[in-house]
């Protein structure tokens, strides 16, 4: 017995002296091993008495587990202790920048765009494409622009050679100055494919660039409109307050966004009206969208045409006037997103310089809410 | 359109202050635009007395003054004007006040050491006039501390409005004066004028040769004197930026400006026999009124006599026969000429004039020969002399036919803007606008007014019933989606351009928008042949930089690259999803997603070696195929082969394509091009054309089912000895054909040329992915695979396994 408390007082030494799990691995196998001194003495069992073997064998069979458990513990703590040398060693230099990526950004103007479907497609509006390059059929005359109106002058409108396989008014290319002349195709389009009784109810939007030859601090050659056109029996001049009024204020995401309506004259409309949202000039001589407060002064600023579609238009596209009737409007995409986004110069938009993209630009995957833009 | 508070006041009664008439102005669609108050420029501005003016100590030409100003007491100036002198009546400004001639804030100074409060003011100074020989001297009649604005007329307000192009009849104040009666603003005073019989025949007589002005009323008015008109008038003319020129001129812009309605005034001396109006012939010149002489079109409308012509009707007189200071036999010209003819021969000409504005928006047909009347009265008073005689009126042709009846109901009001009138506010704002109402029966009868030429139907009745009433009273109505089930607001076309912009930022690439035109030569470079070049070039470009509409958004980016380049900022990655331009038809415009890759891929980085490599055409092809898919492009079934466009370079670029239809093309931008654009760096570039995607052929939203292979796939990686013209992907197309059931999968991961490989062959290295179906593979299994996979690319490819 004697023999085995010495055995453990100098096996716990030889563990506790193994400082690598190498060596502590060797103790191990020189202790508990097929050949270890433990197993050896076990195999003396054998030949012991039956009352010998028997506390023998309980006194060895406790120095068995109490070694394996000692072993254990020592390879836990010389575990960590390798593991702590090792984070020690493994330093590396956070400050670096990581793996190149790059971000790309999406363009106001597209930004604004999606902002607006989705506000527009909320009211069940649909979206209308047209081309580019018009004829001034679908352009003036079918808009009820009279002849020798000044939109038609050659300063404003940019005119391409006439198409030899077309006729009239229809061969005389010009690009857009609107995007009203989509509203145009819109209808026809309806009328074509309309059953007998079928036509309007006709709600949609169409956005694109539109031209003029105009190019100075608050005009470029080239910019972008949206249109906006319900037609149908009773569709009158107060749904267009309506519809315009919930627009600005979603797109500004300003709730009582002051929005006032003037009398003004296009000749696609009757009657037609100007639209003014309100602001505040703050005291750096800064614009401020919204409702003046008390002792501040309401100011106005125009933001769009608009007005109920001129009866000679609906005719234009085959649509009964007696019957049908509609709101329209128009505005200019860019000023929208320089009044939303504080953007001051409208050239820059087509400037591509990627200073201002990355500034103005929006994220492609955090997009953000398109009906507010927050 | 620009008048005076005290002008509008001659034909409106009313006690409304100036800012509730500008208020309504703008309420009932004529639009303020300014509203100036001079008083408020010049209310510092007084009469004071200079007591005694010595010479200054120190200098010969300035005097120190001694002068008596209403509310600073007697204050020192050195003034230097030869006029100062002791008992003059000046007008004094004081310090801190603006002095609107020299832009400059009066500050307490002291000239050659003598110190000087304020000054003594020149008509220069005040913006009077050019007279900067000395100061203003005042009347003796006005006290010290007269306001300056009190006597010379600067106390009338100026309001400017901005005419839409329908409202002829508010071109002249008057019918500004009718449409704020209407609207409740004060009562519309009557014209006064009364006819004037004459008392001789004109010896000058009037022929109408040209449909352009069917009518024409004439006078000839003898033995008058010319001469400053009074000063009421010029400050009129004045205020609203017209220079007083003489009585007979003053009263012709006068009435043009009070009642829309031009005239012309000729020396009657001047007129060799009588007037014709006539279409000009074509090359005759003209020496006008405004300054400028004009080689006259064939067609213009030309007021002429014996000697040639004397003016462009409607549009300016000539010198040759105008009234001058010393003119005493007058004849005056009230016409009416044809809007559309005016507005042409204006365009032509680029004559702008009070007259054409006028003529061309459409005056009141009815108010020629009233007019006549309004002249002769004022002539009379303004010029008459004891020997004045007035001749009959000569009058050619009549008023054109402008008289019209709208059918209305006043219900419709209601119907098309939502505002409930009632029928008697309707009736009164109707006529107090000068319609007449036959209302016997349900449906109204309504005659607009000989000036209101821009209303034609009941939506023009409406309008002006809305507009007076007020759009304030419009009601509000929500526009709701009635549908039950949410749709999508966007087009297939919109959805792809929304969804392949999100794509190609997401790769890094930023998002432009850039002209749709360029120049001829890039148009010519990028694809246009002559045809489409003559076709797609605009008339009146605004540069010859700008003169094509674009067959491919490349080219303004690269210029994109190159201009960001030049600020320092290279390695631009630009997109634009925009139209091209094949042809002026509709569908002859694409909707085409492209981008350009510049200079290196990415900074130099300190870990990755890799990453400032140049960009090549797997950039733009990876780009291209990201677009395509995210555009809906069933790009994994995609074709690559070449065929890009000519200006890619031709080794180096290919189109993506689902059998004949080209979807997209990539590649590096053509060596040629880069050099004529002049462009320093490397670009890589692609175009995917949405519209030639097809739509998904797929009706549900289902996927298929997934399958999950119970047992673990095991790769194995080929190399293959072949011509190093094949393409790759030729030697893996033919590996995996090995066996389609076996093989799941398959890359190639490595290329090499060089050692231990003959000139002109390469090693293609391939992984190909194994996925047994039912049992694992065996050794032998997989020996069977690599002699069939070897047997088929020797076949296909000639290409030898490596061992």
């Amino acid at each position: 017995m004697t023999d085995i408390h010495a055995l453990k007082v100098e096996l716990s030494s030889e563990i506790e002296a193994a400082n690598d799990l190498q060596k502590l691995d060797e103790v191990r196998v020189s202790v508990l091993g097929k050949k270890g001194r433990i197993t050896a003495l076990m195999k003396t069992l054998g030949g012991m008495s039956p009352e010998e073997r028997k506390t023998t064998g309980q006194a060895l069979n406790v120095l068995k587990d109490e070694i394996a458990a000692l072993i254990k513990s020592q390879e836990a703590a010389l575990k960590k202790q390798e593991m702590e040398e090792r984070l020690a060693t493994e330093t590396l230099d956070i400050s670096l920048a990581s793996r190149p990526e790059r971000k790309g950004t999406i363009h106001p103007i597209s930004q604004t765009i999606e902002e607006l479907v989705t506000i527009f497609g909320a009211m069940g509006f649909k979206v209308a494409e047209g081309p580019d390059i018009e004829d001034d059929w679908h352009n003036f005359t079918a808009l009820n622009f009279p002849p020798g109106h000044p939109a038609r002058e050659m300063q404003d409108t940019f005119f391409l050679p006439e198409d030899p396989r077309e006729e009239g008014e229809k061969a005389k290319k010009l690009l857009r100055t609107h995007t009203s002349s989509v509203q145009i195709r819109n209808m026809q389009e309806t009328m074509k494919n309309a059953s007998q009784d079928g036509g309007p109810p006709i709600k949609t939007i169409c956005f694109g660039r539109t031209y003029r030859s105009d190019y100075d601090m608050t005009h470029t050659p080239m910019f972008h409109q949206m249109e906006c056109l319900f037609v149908d029996k009773d569709v009158t001049m107060a749904h267009l307050k309506g519809c315009l009024t919930d627009f600005v204020r979603s797109f500004f995401n300003l709730d009582d966004l002051p929005v006032r309506f003037r009398p003004s004259f296009f000749p696609f409309v009757e009657p037609g009206a100007e639209v003014d949202i309100g602001y505040i000039k703050k005291p750096d001589g800064s614009i401020q969208l919204g409702k003046a407060k008390e002792g501040d002064e309401q100011k106005w600023m125009e933001i769009l045409g608009s007005g109920m579609v001129h009866p000679n238009v609906l005719k234009n596209c085959g649509i009964d006037p007696e019957t049908y009737q509609g709101f329209a409007f128009g505005t200019g995409i860019e000023r929208l997103a320089m009044l939303k986004y504080g953007i001051p110069d409208l050239r820059t938009f087509f400037e591509c310089d990627v200073r201002w993209l990355s500034h103005y630009g929006f994220d492609p995957l955090e997009r953000p809410n398109s009906a507010t833009g927050q | 359109m620009k008048f005076t508070l005290s002008w509008l006041k001659r034909y409106l009664d009313t006690d409304k202050s100036l800012e509730e008439i500008a208020e309504k102005l703008t309420a009932i669609g004529l639009e303020i635009e300014e509203v100036y108050d001079p008083s408020k420029t010049y209310a510092p501005f007084k009469v004071a007395y200079v007591e005694s003016a010595e010479k200054h100590p120190d200098a010969d030409k300035l005097k120190v003054c001694s002068v008596r100003t209403p509310d600073h007491g007697l204050q020192q100036i050195v003034c230097g004007a030869p006029n100062a002198r002791a008992g003059l009546k000046v007008i004094f400004a004081p310090d801190g006040s603006y002095i609107p001639g020299l832009d400059i804030t009066l500050k307490k100074t002291a000239i050659r050491g003598v110190e000087s409060n304020g000054m003594m003011v020149s008509e220069r100074e005040m913006c009077l006039s050019d007279e900067h020989t000395g100061i203003i001297e005042v009347d003796d009649q006005y006290e010290v501390g007269t306001p300056m604005a009190d006597i010379f007329g600067l106390n009338d307000p100026v309001i400017e409005i901005g005419l839409t192009p329908n409202r002829a009849d508010c071109a002249g104040v008057y019918g500004i004066a009718r449409d704020l009666a209407a609207a409740g603003m004060g009562t519309l005073k009557a014209i006064e004028s009364a006819e004037h019989k004459g008392s001789f025949k004109s010896a000058i007589n009037v022929k109408l040769e040209d449909e352009g002005c069917p009518h024409f009323v004439g006078r000839e008015i003898k033995n008058i004197k010319n001469g400053a008109s009074p000063k009421w008038l010029q400050q009129y003319l004045k205020a609203i930026g017209l220079r007083p020129i003489s009585a007979l001129v003053d009263i012709t812009n006068f009435i043009n400006m009070a009642y829309c309605r031009p005239l012309h005034v000729y020396d009657a001396d001047k007129i060799k026999g009588d007037i014709v109006v006539r279409a000009s012939k074509g090359g005759e010149e003209l020496e006008a009124l405004n300054d400028k002489s004009y080689t006259l079109d064939a067609g213009s409308i030309t007021i002429s006599d014996e000697s040639g012509v004397l003016g462009l009707g409607g549009i300016v007189g000539g010198t040759s026969s105008g009234a001058e200071e010393d003119t005493t036999n007058i004849f005056l010209e009230s016409a009416y000429f044809d809007p559309a003819r005016i507005a042409r021969t204006g365009r032509d000409l680029g004559v702008s004039s009070d007259a054409r504005y006028r003529f061309e928006r459409g005056v009141d047909p009815e108010f020629t020969k009233p007019a006549m009347d309004l002249f002769t009265a004022m002539v009379i008073e303004l010029c008459g002399t004891e020997d004045t005689s007035v001749s009959e009126i000569v009058e050619a042709g009549a008023p054109i036919s402008w008289a019209r009846e709208i059918a209305y109901e006043p219900d419709y009001t209601l119907k098309l803007v939502g505002m409930d009138v009632a029928a008697n506010t309707q009736k009164e704002i109707l006529n107090a606008l000068g319609f007449s109402i036959d209302d016997s029966g349900k449906t109204w009868k309504i005659s607009p007014p000989s000036w209101r030429g821009d209303v034609f139907g009941k939506a023009d009745i409406t309008e002006e019933v809305a507009r007076i009433v007020g759009l304030d009273h419009l009601p509000s109505v929500s526009v709701i989606h009635d549908g039950a089930m949410p749709e999508s607001a966007e087009t297939l076309l919109l959805s792809r351009v929304r969804s392949a912009r999100a794509a190609m930022a997401a790769r890094g690439l930023q998002e432009c928008v850039s002209w749709s035109f360029i120049s001829e030569a890039q148009a010519r470079i990028f694809g246009a042949n002559d045809n489409q070049v003559s076709a797609l070039s605009l008339q009146n470009p605004i540069s010859q930089e700008m003169n094509v509409m674009r067959p491919s958004a490349l080219p303004t980016l690269i210029e994109a690259a190159m201009r960001n380049e030049a600020r320092g900022y290279g390695n631009a990655a630009l997109c634009e999803v925009g139209p091209s331009f094949i042809g002026t038809a509709p569908d002859e415009q694409l909707m085409i997603a492209c981008g350009i890759r510049s200079g290196s891929m990415y900074d130099r980085h300190w870990a990755d070696k890799d990453a400032h490599r140049k960009v090549d055409l797997y950039d733009a092809k990876a780009d291209a195929l990201a677009a395509l898919e995210a555009a809906g492009a069933p790009a994994a079934n995609a074709q690559v082969r070449r065929g890009a466009a000519d200006y890619y370079h031709p080794g180096r670029s290919g189109v993506i394509a689902l059998g004949k239809n080209i979807i997209a093309q990539f590649g590096e931008l053509h060596p040629g091009v880069l050099e004529e654009m002049d462009v320093k760096f490397p670009i890589v570039a692609f175009e995917v054309f949405l519209e030639n995607i097809p739509k998904s052929k797929s009706k549900g939203t289902s996927k298929p089912m997934l399958k999950l292979e119970p047992l673990q796939p095991v790769t194995k990686d080929f190399a293959f000895i072949v011509d190093e013209a094949l393409e790759a992907a030729d030697v893996l197309r033919a590996a995996m054909a090995a066996d389609k059931k076996l093989i799941s999968g398959g890359d190639i991961f490595d290329i090499y040329q060089g050692k231990g490989v003959d000139e002109g062959k390469k090693s293609v290295a391939l992984s190909l992915t194994l996925q047994p179906k039912a049992e694992n593979l065996t050794d032998k299994d997989i020996e069977n695979l690599i002699k069939a996979v070897s047997d088929i690319v020797e076949k296909k490819c000639n290409g030898v396994l490596r061992g």
